[in-house]
């Protein structure tokens, strides 16, 4: 039977994808890009549309996001994941407007005087059968997959407006964003890359050579002299796992540290971070923002006794807070820290925040 | 100041022994200068001989005459102290004689331009003989004029000057002089530290050596293979391995004939130093050793017998081990154990053997604290101080550097070793420091700086660029999961590996500095090497 033998493919598909997702978190497994997840979300959302079986919006949205929260379940720290399916739900309620003929904008939540006459829009008027509306959403995501297969270019394009000649950026650990950044600067413009390594991961090396290999001057500092070179930096540019909600990072451990480094010397701190990590979580949950690996990075079995007798971090990510952050530069412009919040309302839906 | 305690006699040797005890070396300019002052004296001298003893308001004291055989002449203290307090410049007798005769130009021929510049170089060392402070005057003036504090400037140090091939010309050729060979510098250098040297450990200077090395002590040519591979490391560490060094060389050292101890010794130590410089650059306390060493030496008179001298070398090295390092560390424990209570959590970096000194004691006078041991590639210090540390039984823990806006909201207080203290309050300490007390500032964690008062230097520096050293960059390559990024970065010609040794910390992140004479702020460090060099 056809469907069922569709069903089946699908749930090993998700299957297949939940296994990856908690393989590739714990470093074992080849460690993916940002984009490639969020690519590989919505390649399999769209699946879950075509192929799943829903009569109304609202069945649609409840698989949705019962796959959304086993997906964000298997691995909390990647939080693209969880953006994609945010966004999904909100081209599903789109489109199921849309259908409807209503022009309603999706502010209208926000306007105190809609909220007392309007009344809530419940679940259940998601409940209409529109015949078009798979169609609409497959190509809205499609849309989004196009939009997502851009946001690297649209980054690297503008490179040129904030990098001038004879400039000193200094940058860490590796971030492919920041990486197509500076090569498209290059091009045109002579400047001088500092990358700070990033211990105890050591990416910045291979930032360093990448960058090398296309001519840019590039010099790889260790950790500890990333305050002592700094007096001489002109810029910062960072990538970052993923934007908070306030206008806060979660970026690599590190960060934080050139951050302030960066304030003290009031150089800028620009983050290069495409629209797909923009996350509405906030930093307050303590127990669920860090991430720990295992500590046999910093102080490996080899030295020795020593090693029951300690205790040994190594967390992964660091909180960087708006205040220390100058520009955000995303593929749809460059933004300030304090506007965050309005595209987050306009990528998603307030009821979609959480799962 | 002279430690001999017995009456000095006559002679060159005393004054420019007296002229090194103001603490700065004879250059080659000084001795110019000095020998154009003995000339001119004489023609002074007998000038005055024809016109008679004439007294100047200048002069507050009495000037003797000596006579003619003496070519310099002393200034006597009123309260007739003895010669050695008295003051040492050659000068101070011209001065005088050049009041008198100014105003009568038509009595002597037209003054050439070097004697009017020996002139005022005369009235300049009168000005600052009169007011020494082991002379009489000490009670009259406490104030010291401006003009006394820094009277030469200081020659540039030829390891911060590498991009000069002036410079490197002549180091090279003091270098083959005293038959050392030259270590060249490897790999590409940042353009942003082009002035510095940078070494490899794989090429160390004593291959080059011939062997059996006539020139330099076996004893210096394995402390400078020490020094060079990282064997022995930290500025204490390095300071006393030198002076156990220079002990076995002055044991094994014979006064050649028609020489004196007092010359001949600091002749000899010229080239060891020249060899260890080029080893590894010189550390602020190992250059206050070596001035200590040197003034010691000059002070043995030319009387004492050999033997003596040199057991009094011996013994004047192992005081100064025992007072400025292994006393100063009782005295900094003490006051720094009064500032860690009970259930602290306190963070150090790196390994710094007297932090690590601190704390042992501290938990011996059963305080319960832990630490928190922050440390960071390429050297990995912090490991042996988490060795010695858990050996003890404190209960630590272990992160990298970029772990450390993570770990710091735990942390009450910042113990950070130093390499030396500069004299605008400036901390200048391992690579990392600086960042340790920047983010510690952001969470208002207090910064504790402990430092033996041996290690303060005289010098300036705002940034760590104008002068640092660089050490290996190949140490900076990791292999990761069988992979090394960074295998061939030398064939790559626009990639630059940097590895920082030192960085400085500015005066507004740390809160207090605790030396062996006691607890001081940042700022305060140029008034302690002030009182240091009264000591003097």
């Amino acid at each position: 039977m056809p469907g069922a033998d569709k069903e089946t493919d699908l749930t090993e598909r998700i299957e297949a994808f939940l296994a990856d997702l908690k393989r590739g978190g714990s470093g074992t497994g080849p460690l993916r890009g940002s984009g490639e997840m969020a690519r590989e979300t919505t390649y399999l959302l769209r699946r879950i549309t075509a192929q799943a079986r829903w009569s109304s919006a609202g069945d649609l949205m409840e698989i949705i996001r019962n796959e959304g929260r086993r997906m964000t379940a298997a691995q909390p720290s990647e939080t693209t994941v969880g953006n994609m399916v945010r966004r999904v739900l909100k081209i599903i309620r789109e489109e199921y407007a849309r259908s409807r003929g209503s022009s309603e904008e999706t502010e209208q939540q926000e306007s105190l005087h809609k909220l007392l006459t309007a009344g809530e829009l419940s679940e259940e008027t998601f409940r209409e059968h529109f015949v078009h509306l798979k169609a609409n959403v497959i190509e809205a995501i499609n849309e989004l997959l196009t939009e997502l297969d851009g946001t690297t270019d649209n980054i690297a394009m503008q490179a040129l407006e904030h990098i001038h000649s004879n400039e000193v950026i200094m940058t860490v650990g590796r971030s492919r964003t920041v990486e197509a950044f500076l090569k498209d600067a290059a091009r045109k413009r002579k400047f001088h890359v500092i990358v700070a390594e990033c211990a105890p991961f050591c990416q910045g090396h291979e930032m360093a050579t990448g960058l090398s290999k296309v001519g840019i001057e590039t010099t790889v500092i260790a950790d500890a002299a990333i305050f002592a070179v700094m007096s001489r930096v002109n810029k910062v540019i960072i990538g970052t796992q993923t934007v908070l909600a306030n206008g806060g990072l979660r970026a690599v451990n590190g960060t934080h540290s050139v951050a302030l480094a960066a304030r003290h010397h009031s150089t800028p701190l620009i983050i290069c971070a495409p629209m797909f990590k923009l996350s509405p979580q906030f930093p307050n949950e303590e127990d669920t923002f860090h991430k720990f690996v295992s500590p046999h990075e910093v102080l490996p079995f080899t030295a020795g006794e020593i090693l029951s007798k300690v205790n040994v971090h190594c967390p992964v990510f660091d909180y960087v807070p708006p205040e220390l952050i100058t520009l955000f530069i995303s593929n749809i412009g460059g933004n300030a820290p304090s506007y965050i919040y309005r595209l987050m309302s306009e990528l998603y839906h307030p009821e979609d925040h959480k799962l | 100041m002279a430690d001999c305690g017995e009456p000095d006699g006559p002679g060159n040797k005393d004054d420019i022994t007296r002229s090194k005890n103001e603490g700065k070396e004879l250059t080659k300019e000084e001795k110019q200068r000095l020998r154009k002052q003995k000339k001119h004296q004489k023609k002074q001298k007998e000038r005055k001989n024809e016109k008679g003893p004439s007294e100047t308001e200048k002069d507050k004291t009495p000037v003797s005459l000596l006579p003619p055989p003496q070519p310099v002449a002393t200034q006597k203290a009123p309260s007739a102290l003895p010669a050695p307090a008295s003051a040492p410049i050659p000068v101070p007798a011209s001065a005088p004689f050049h009041s008198s005769p100014a105003p009568s130009p038509a009595d002597k021929p037209a003054k050439s331009k070097a004697e009017l510049k020996a002139e005022r170089r005369a009235r300049q060392e009168t000005d600052r003989a009169a007011k020494q402070p082991g002379s009489s005057s000490s009670g009259i003036k406490t104030k010291v004029p401006l003009s006394e504090l820094n009277p030469v400037v200081k020659r540039l140090p030829e390891h911060v000057q590498v991009d000069d091939p002036a410079v490197v010309k002549r180091l090279a050729k003091k270098l083959e002089r005293q038959q050392i060979p030259l270590r060249s510098d490897y790999g590409y250098k940042v353009s942003l530290f082009s002035h510095l040297h940078q070494y490899s450990r794989k090429a160390p200077l004593t291959q080059l050596l011939s062997i059996p090395s006539t020139v330099i002590h076996p004893s210096i040519v394995r402390l400078g293979l020490q020094y060079s591979q990282g064997i022995v490391a930290g500025s204490n560490a390095r300071s006393v391995a030198l002076l156990h060094a220079f002990k076995q060389v002055i044991r094994d050292y014979t006064t050649p004939p028609n020489e004196e101890l007092s010359r001949d010794l600091v002749n000899k130590l010229k080239p060891y130093i020249s060899f260890l410089n080029q080893c590894r650059p010189l550390s602020a306390s190992m250059g206050n050793a070596i001035k200590y060493i040197k003034k010691e030496i000059s002070n043995i008179p030319s009387q004492c017998k050999e033997e003596e001298a040199k057991t009094k070398l011996l013994t004047c090295i192992d005081r100064y081990i025992e007072e400025k390092i292994v006393l100063a560390a009782k005295a900094i424990s003490k006051y720094a154990i009064e500032k860690i209570s009970d259930g602290d959590v306190i963070l150090v970096y790196g390994y710094s053997s007297l932090v690590n000194n601190i704390l042992c004691e501290a938990f011996e006078k059963s305080r319960k604290f832990r630490v928190i041991v922050v440390d960071s590639r390429p050297r990995l210090e912090g490991r042996e101080a988490l060795r010695r540390l858990v050996q003890r039984g404190i209960s630590c823990t272990y992160v990298l550097i970029s772990a450390l806006s993570y770990i710091l909201p735990e942390v009450s207080k910042v113990f950070l070793g130093a390499h030396a203290l500069l004299a605008n309050g400036y901390v200048m300490s391992r690579v990392g420091t600086s960042q340790i007390a920047l983010v510690a500032r952001t969470y208002n964690v207090p910064v504790l700086v402990c430092c033996e008062t041996y290690k303060f230097c005289e010098r300036v520096q705002t940034d760590s660029f104008v002068s640092n050293e660089l050490d290996d960059p190949d140490d900076l390559m990791v292999t990761r999961k069988g992979k090394t990024q960074l295998e061939n970065w030398q064939d790559v010609s626009s990639l630059g590996l940097l590895n920082l040794v030192y960085d400085v910390t500015p005066p507004d992140f740390v809160d207090l500095v605790i030396t062996d004479l006691g607890m001081i702020p940042c700022t305060s460090v140029p008034v302690v090497l002030r009182v240091k060099n009264l000591d003097q």
